[in-house]
């Protein structure tokens, strides 16, 4: 170290400048000391101004709450109040510690929410109810006339004058404000007509992520359940559900909290943008690193994350699946075929399908294809579920085993203590290699080749066996197979090495389709695989939507979670997958599903997959133009020829696989009446009716009037300007009113098979649209109605999240404003409405509901192998529950509705509550419940436990999880013990009493209790990873085998070529649509993309003035530098977007960070914020400019449709076509700079 | 000698994500009101870029800070008192709004007030949160978030125009080569605060007893003689009050014993609050060491080590309560920068001695291209060296160190060196004793440094 200078006579104090000069001045101005060398002044008591500081930071209350629905961070906030106004927010820091030797969650929170509290008083508030001038000048008029607000809904909507008048003037001003009485009982009228005259399921809701204000999502969802109406699910709608994980796991999603990445010691992140996206727990990624954990960024472009990495792979948009089959083909290469690693081959041959065998099927003289699982049914077995018990063979004598475990243990009482992964001393051959009788040539799908989305086959080898008369091979051979590495002299074309660039799937192979060195891919999965060999596991990838909300996401998918299971990471703390796109875990699930869905009063209530109800009624099926057997593998038998995807939804809906309400052409209170007249059961009458073609179902003619969705009410939500994929389309057919599209219908040749087809489209098919929220959005812009709600600093309610494992609550800092009501209020108030109003005009009715069949219930065992029957095509009769969906019928006292949702219901005392197959007594729940909240106190329902507040609610929601009431958790656990024969109780040991109270949670975030609603131990305070408790306790997953699925099986999924995991491209949407211009029309065609925000959640935040003030303050496009210069585009240039779907008019952000090719616009801008208006010479015609999902259009893949069959059953948001949206591509073209609004 | 107490902190740019929660906090508590709309006490940069206000970081255009005269004295570089004195009223070296930006709102009511019969939905149009009047959006508070347009202009940054010019070619603003980190700047509540001494009013002081920099709001006339000086440009004008405000480290919060607000709600978990003891006698001196490379060296040894005992001696002499010795004795400010010695001073060569220190980022991710040609031999030799870092060490130079590469160099080592002894340490429980030589550390000194940056608990961060 220098030394330093000693001073010197020329810097005495006369010399220091300042001193002499302005310091000296300043002497005879204060009277404070000046330090001896004039540079500083120090003043020991500041005298009074300082106060103007302090007085600033004072405040009254500080009041503990959080933000959600549309953010699944689920941070605990401290609000702060001062003279009975919301000041600021700042996080909340005291959560429960993860212990002395790793980072604590404190301080969860980002900028977005930290800005939440400028909405409170914003311009953008939402403070009196709105109503259409219009429409309520006619609902007035017709009062007066008729007396009776359902005569005078009738009179307007059923007057096409009238409703062309409020339909046409969507969007278009004109709101005045009226009382909450008169405004609901209008939104009452509509909901009572439309029940009486079209059918209750034709009163549809929408609200997503109940984990993050759960008593909010229950009020609206019980309503609908109570009324027969059809609530929409979000999940797969958003395509944040990861279909693969049903598909290989039977679960929905289940991933590891945050403080999990700590215990990861070589963590990719692909596709995640951990500190955009998961901002409140980045920091465990940036503090494992010091660990010495490995970083890996596998991203596009030169994202936040990818600073943090110590690797980046920037592969091509959407191929991702490539990449990640690659590192397989190097995983199996060298750590199973070269080497074996006893850890990897121990895991796989316990916890996955890899052992089991699999039929093959001749497809020409001596060349095969997969099949389907060996059962014991091929053994010669008929007892139960011999068709659901899969088979292996044991390695020591080769003879076939059935283990137990698979789904024909599950149900009954054969298989009671036998349903569990214990193979009994049973060391399961990897493959049938070792006991081979012969080897035979397979043919095996591929896609990055070929005429069509079908893509080609190529031809390898594998070892085969036969058994009984079934020439089988073990999926581990297939699997081996399909990666290209090659045993012995197998036949067939197999990779000459990893250089090898032809055959599929070689690192060099993968860097013609990806741009990835190929040195590099293989470098990232041998060093993936070698970390796992040496952790035992703790290679972790967390996933994000980047690789997810793809047209064929599940293929990527399958390919990462190979990764995972090959190396044992799956199940193990700091291992596995971790996918964060909407991290939406309601932890006391069971309270949450059985209050929110009213299974108190009764079950089930209709959900439906939205992708497919929003396909229909939207009519974006009438602008399809790739065929659904344009993704039919070579290798499949034609099941799809002919058919678009609306024949594929008609025809999954009517076979029972996924849910269609509503679903026939007829009112279901009428058709439970006919049948009653008829003196048969409405089961038989509906299935009579269905065959003499009377009766026909709602997706065989979703243009019929009688067909449409009437009502929707939005809650929690911003379906038109956020998350509905086609929204011109929505504009369009669903409301009435302009649309940017400018899309071919199709043309003769390329209509539905089954589907009518109308001539002329329907538009303004809704005949009331009510949105409940607290600010002004586009969907709010475009409702008829607008009821004012509470934030989320203004009510009660309760949060969680997949991210940590806390229940916290959100709690009202300040009232409500002006006319502000909360949502479960809202709620309360229509249904009251709904009663007043029924009494006359509905009364008791019975409903009839065709309900699909379900996940997690015997209904898994109706389609064995997964072979598809249609009824409707003669290949089996209509029999409900089998091969059609079961018809059950619900009483409705539609005079009770709001008597209803403010009491528990007496179904629960008798059936107990259901979560994942597990059934629980809750009778001392109930009597806990009659204390805590109180009980009704007077008509019918007196004596039941109260709901009449939003804090009750929570109460309930708490007390009857099993996450949240340990006596819940170990009951549970004592029924699954009954079924597995294996310990679980200890898990829960002395947290048998604890229970967590809704009061607890606004005191501090809470810890949960480890429950059977899901599949990792947090015993002794561990940080909760899934499936630990599969791994530990030998539970099985809830497949076909019991264990995790390489295999997939189903008819469908066989017709796509997706037995085994894969690599399939984004759609080649050029060739389907045609390019959208080129640079002959002064544009350039691109990739659009739309990765989540850094400034808004979705399109929350982006109206508020704090964001906007810290990003470009609108709507923006991210391109590359390239492509900026191939049309003259400078950073900040207003340029416009045009596809056939939509035009966005946006500021671009030109920056080298972006790859050339593909552009951005972050999920989601808000419409009603500095959006131009397009130009009038383009293909805006001069109207206000899209948002993001003014470019797509829904595409349906057939797969995710699949149903009937063991983990293939479908669950609401569990299984469903996702709402992709990722393979859109556009033109992007410079514009005038002059700009309208 | 004369032992003064200082509240101080560092910032772990090598956690710091870009969010800009501290910016959002602290502006919706202390500068959302009128007349500092443009203000942010607390802003982010990203790195490489003009910041904010447009090139601050240029002081031959700025004149901020202290220089050394020919005669190798400090002065103030805007100038001695008569020529800041003649430009009182029009002062060049102040940024115009232009320079910051011109904050914007938005139509407050037209979503719902909107009256029937348009032709196209409502939409809420920018305005000049100044003037109301429309506003074509052209900068802001953040304009080059996430690299946005830096192509255009990252090449002014003024830390790569300082760079030799080899080392500056080696800056590239090309997809794959790029690189780019976070910059959170509050006031540095120098030891040497250039705005105290160009005040003319008396109405900046540096408190006595913690050494933050604060404006007296009722003895600000409205010079703003204090925005030119800081080089660091965070005094800012209020346009309402015609004063200048900045800073105030939280003042309300530090005295009632809690964290800054940026430093609490900071998500990143990267802000180190504590308090550091240092000799006033020898700032003047430290200030003015020639050699501008040579300043680090002298502002750390301006700090008095709180375990010694004549520096507790010094302290209780001076009237401090025992409460602060222990306090500077924990204090993580003290061992980040004199103990493992891996925080640096903001641009040292302003000759402020800053008392905000930041730990430098690793980012050391490799070169996507470059890695065709990459040895892949060893499945267990994951990391890189730090010869492929991505942000060239001679930029991080310019910003902490007045070029001084191997002084940065030296502290992305030891962090290097952290991860790959706690690798060692993690998977195999190992002690990898000759990474902690290589950096001059030991293994029980590399762990104690880990447990600080890693674990970092709330109690030990500030």
């Amino acid at each position: 170290m220098p030394s330093l200078p000693e001073p010197s006579a020329e810097l005495g104090n006369d010399h220091v400048p300042g001193h002499g000069a302005l310091l000296g001045v300043r002497r005879f101005l204060t009277k404070e000391t000046v330090g001896d060398h004039g540079r500083t002044l120090h003043q020991i008591d500041s005298g009074a101004w300082e106060s103007f500081y302090r007085d600033r930071w004072s405040y009254d209350r500080v009041v503990r709450s959080t933000h959600g629905v549309n953010c699944t961070g689920s941070c605990s906030w401290n609000v702060f109040v001062k003279d009975d106004l919301i000041t600021w927010e700042h996080q909340a820091t005291d959560y429960p510690t993860t212990g002395p030797d790793s980072p604590d969650y404190e301080p969860r929170g980002c900028p977005r929410g930290a800005s939440f509290s400028w909405y409170e008083y914003s311009p953008s508030r939402v403070r009196h109810p709105y109503v259409r001038g219009s429409l309520i000048t006619m609902f007035r008029a017709g009062l007066a006339r008729f007396g009776d607000p359902v005569a005078a809904w009738a009179d307007i909507v059923e007057d096409p004058r009238k409703a062309a008048v409020y339909k046409g003037q969507r969007g278009r001003g004109g709101f005045v404000r009226a009382s909450w009485d008169e405004v609901t009982t209008m939104v009452a009228a509509a909901h009572v007509y439309t029940t009486k005259t079209y059918g209750p399921d034709r009163v549809v809701g929408f609200s997503p992520i109940p984990a993050m204000s759960m008593a909010s999502f229950a009020a609206g969802t019980r309503y609908h359940a109570l009324l027969g109406g059809t609530l929409l699910s979000f999940y797969d709608w958003y395509a944040d559900l990861p279909i693969a994980s049903p598909q290989v796991w039977g679960d929905q999603t289940d991933v590891p909290e945050a403080a999990d990445w700590w215990n990861a010691t070589y963590l990719v992140m692909w596709g995640s943008n951990i500190p955009v996206t998961r901002t409140p727990d980045a920091h465990f990624l940036a503090e494992a690193r010091y660990r010495g954990t490995k970083v890996v960024a596998v991203s596009p472009d030169y994202a936040d994350n990818v600073k943090f990495a110590d690797d980046w792979l920037a592969p091509h948009p959407g191929t991702d699946g490539a990449l990640a089959m690659a590192m397989g083909h190097v995983v199996l290469t060298e750590f199973f075929a070269n080497r074996q690693v006893p850890y990897f081959t121990d895991y796989v041959r316990s916890y996955t399908d890899l052992p089991f065998l699999v039929t093959l099927r001749e497809r020409e003289p001596g060349v095969y294809v997969a099949d389907r699982f060996l059962t014991a049914a091929d053994l010669g077995e008929d007892g139960p579920g011999a068709e659901h018990k899969t088979v292996l063979l044991d390695d020591a004598s080769g003879e076939p085993v059935v283990p137990g475990g698979s789904l024909g243990f599950r149900y009954g009482p054969e298989g009671e203590g036998r349903w569990n992964l214990d193979l009994g001393g049973v060391v399961p051959a990897l493959g049938v290699l070792g006991h081979a009788t012969g080897q035979v040539a397979v043919d095996l799908a591929r896609f990055d080749v070929g005429e069509t989305e079908g893509g080609a086959t190529m031809r390898r080898g594998v070892p085969v066996t036969r058994i009984g008369d079934q020439l089988v091979t073990g999926v581990f051979d297939l699997v081996l197979a399909q990666y290209g590495v090659r045993r012995g002299d197998l036949p067939g074309e197999w990779p000459s090495g990893y250089d090898d660039a032809e055959s599929p799937h070689t690192p060099a192979w993968q860097e013609r389709i990806t741009g990835v060195p190929a040195a590099l891919a293989a470098k990232i999965g041998r060093e993936f695989a070698r970390n796992a060999e040496r952790s035992r596991g703790r290679s972790l990838i967390a996933l994000g939507a980047g690789a997810n909300q793809w047209f064929h996401s599940d293929m990527t998918y399958r390919a990462f979670i190979a990764l995972v299971t090959l190396t044992g990471c799956q199940g193990v703390n700091g291992g596995g997958w971790a996918h964060y796109v909407g991290q939406e875990k309601a932890r006391p699930i069971t309270g949450q599903q059985h209050m929110s869905f009213a299974f108190d009063w009764q079950r089930p209530m209709r959900h439906q997959a939205s992708t497919p109800f929003w396909y229909l009624h939207t009519d974006q099926w009438r602008y399809e133009k790739v065929p659904a057997d344009e993704l039919a593998s070579p290798l499949g038998r034609g099941l799809l020829a002919g058919m678009t995807f609306a024949d594929t939804v008609a025809a999954a809906q009517r076979m029972g696989w996924s849910p269609g309400h509503p679903a026939f052409d007829r009112n279901p209170l009428d058709l439970t009446d006919e049948a009653a007249a008829a003196g048969v059961s409405t089961a038989e009458h509906i299935v009579a009716e269905l065959r003499a073609g009377r009766l026909k179902a709602v997706a065989d003619d979703p243009d019929d009037p009688a067909n449409f969705p009437r009502c929707l009410t939005l809650w929690r939500a911003n379906l038109l300007g956020s998350s509905g994929k086609g929204n011109e389309f929505f504009m369009k057919h669903l409301l009435g009113v302009d649309s940017l599209a400018s899309a071919d219908e199709c043309g003769p040749d390329e209509r539905p098979r089954d589907v009518t087809w109308r001539d002329e489209a329907p538009t303004g098919k809704l005949d009331l649209l009510t949105a409940i929220d607290f600010r002004m959005t586009n969907t709010g812009l475009h409702a008829d109605v607008v009821l004012p709600t509470a934030t989320w600093y203004e009510k009660h309610d309760i949060s969680t999240t997949d991210m940590h494992p806390f229940v916290h609550a959100f709690s009202p800092a300040v009232a409500p404003p002006a006319e502000v009501h909360t949502d479960y209020d809202a709620f309360l108030s229509i249904a009251d409405k709904v009663s007043e109003l029924a009494v006359i005009h509905l009364g008791t009715r019975r409903d009839v509901l065709a309900a699909p069949l379900q996940h997690d219930t015997p209904d898994e065992l109706a389609t064995p192998s997964g072979r598809v029957r249609d009824w409707k095509r003669g290949e089996c009769e209509p029999v409900p529950g089998v091969t059609m969906p079961k018809l059950v019928e619900v009483e409705r006292d539609y005079t009770l509705i709001g008597a209803k949702m403010r009491a528990v219901g007496p179904l629960l005392d008798k059936l107990g509550t259901t979560t994942r197959g597990i059934t629980v007594d809750v009778t001392a729940e109930l009597e806990y419940l009659r204390h805590q909240n109180g009980v009704v106190t007077d008509g019918p329902f007196a004596g039941r436990p109260s709901l009449s507040t939003a804090d009750r609610m929570c109460e309930a929601i708490l007390a009857l999880s099993g996450t949240t009431n340990g006596r819940v958790a170990h009951e549970g656990f004592l029924q699954l013990e009954k079924r597995t024969g294996q310990q679980f109780t200890d898990l829960v040991e002395g947290h048998e009493t604890d229970h967590v109270t809704y009061a607890a949670t606004q005191e501090a975030p809470q810890p949960v209790v480890t429950s059977p609603e899901w599949s990792g131990s947090e015993k002794g305070g561990r940080r909760y990873s899934p499936f630990t408790i599969n791994v530990e306790r030998l539970k099985p997953w809830h497949t076909l085998t019991g264990r995790q699925h390489f295999f997939v099986e189903h008819d469908w999924v066989a017709e796509l070529g997706e037995h085994l995991p894969g690599y399939r491209p984004p759609l080649n949407m050029a060739r389907h649509f045609g390019k959208p211009g080129d640079l002959a029309d002064g544009g350039v065609t691109v990739r659009f993309l739309t990765p989540h925000a850094k400034w808004s959640i979705h399109s929350m935040y982006h109206d508020n003035e704090l964001m906007l003030a810290l990003s470009r303050g609108g709507p923006v496009i991210w391109m590359s530098v390239e492509d900026a210069a191939k049309i003259g585009v400078a950073d900040n240039d207003w340029v416009e977007a045009v596809n056939r779907n939509g035009v966005i008019v946006a500021r671009a952000v030109v920056s080298h960070r972006m790859p050339e090719g593909t552009v951005f616009q972050y999920h989601s801008p808000e419409r009603t914020v500095n959006v131009p208006k397009t130009e009038k010479t383009g293909r805006g015609k001069g109207k206000r400019g899209g948002y993001h999902n003014s470019m797509t259009r829904l595409l349906v893949k057939p797969t995710h449709l699949a149903g009937g069959h063991a983990q293939m059953t479908y669950a609401f948001n569990y299984y469903g076509p996702i709402g992709s949206q990722r393979d859109e591509i556009t033109v992007i073209r410079r514009r005038a700079q002059e700009v309208e609004y | 000698m004369r032992l003064r107490a200082q509240v101080a902190m560092v910032m772990n740019l090598d956690k710091c994500i870009g969010c800009h929660t501290c910016s959002v906090t602290c502006k919706q508590t202390w500068t959302n009101r009128e007349g500092t709309e443009y203000v942010w006490f607390n802003n982010v940069e990203t790195k490489p870029g003009i910041g904010y206000p447009k090139h601050y970081e240029d002081q031959e255009r700025w004149k901020g800070g202290w220089r050394l005269d020919a005669k190798g004295r400090l002065v103030l570089r805007s100038g001695g008192r008569v020529k800041r004195l003649s430009r009182i009223f029009a002062n060049p070296d102040l940024p115009t709004l232009e320079d910051y930006y011109e904050p914007a709102t938005f139509d407050k009511d037209v979503l719902v007030s909107a009256p029937a019969g348009l032709t196209d939905t409502p939409v809420k149009q920018p305005r000049s949160a100044l003037t109301g009047e429309p506003i074509n959006l052209e900068w802001g508070a953040n304009w080059e978030d996430g690299l946005g347009g830096a192509h255009e202009r990252g090449a002014t940054d003024p830390n790569i125009t300082a760079m030799a010019p080899d080392a500056a070619a080696r800056v590239k603003f090309e997809f794959e080569k790029t690189f780019m980190f976070h910059l959170p700047r509050i006031c540095e509540h120098c030891l040497n605060p250039a705005c105290v001494s160009a005040c003319p009013s008396g109405a900046m002081y540096k408190r006595e007893e913690d050494g933050i920099v604060l404006v007296d709001q009722d003895r600000c006339r409205g010079w703003r003689m204090c925005v030119t000086a800081c080089p660091y440009k965070k005094v800012y004008v209020n346009h309402a009050t015609g004063k200048a405000e900045k800073c105030t480290f939280c003042f309300p919060r530090v005295e009632a014993g809690q964290p800054t607000i940026c430093s609490e709600t900071c998500v990143g978990r990267l802000r180190y609050l504590g308090l550091v003891f240092y000799d006033e006698d020898a700032v003047l001196a430290a200030a003015s060491v020639q050699d501008e490379r040579e300043l680090l060296a002298a502002q750390r040894k301006v700090f008095l080590d709180p375990h010694d005992p004549e520096t507790v001696r010094l302290a209780t002499e001076a009237g401090l309560p025992e409460e602060w010795v222990l306090a500077a004795q924990a204090s993580p400010v003290w061992r980040l920068i004199s103990d493992y010695q891996i925080a640096l001073p903001l641009h040292p060569e302003y000759r402020t001695l800053p008392m905000v220190w930041y730990v430098p980022p690793l980012s050391p991710v490799l070169d996507a291209v470059g890695a065709a040609g990459l040895d892949d031999t060893d499945a267990d030799d994951v990391f890189h060296t730090i010869r492929d870092l991505r942000i060239p060490v001679e930029y991080l130079a310019e910003l902490f160190t007045a070029g001084d590469s191997d002084a940065v160099a030296g502290v992305l080592m030891k962090l290097a060196a952290m991860r790959s002894y706690m690798r060692a340490r993690t998977l195999d429980g190992t002690v990898a004793e000759e990474l902690c030589e290589a950096v001059g550390m030991s293994g029980a000194e590399i762990e104690s440094m880990y447990r600080l940056l890693a674990i970092a608990k709330y109690d030990e961060r500030y």
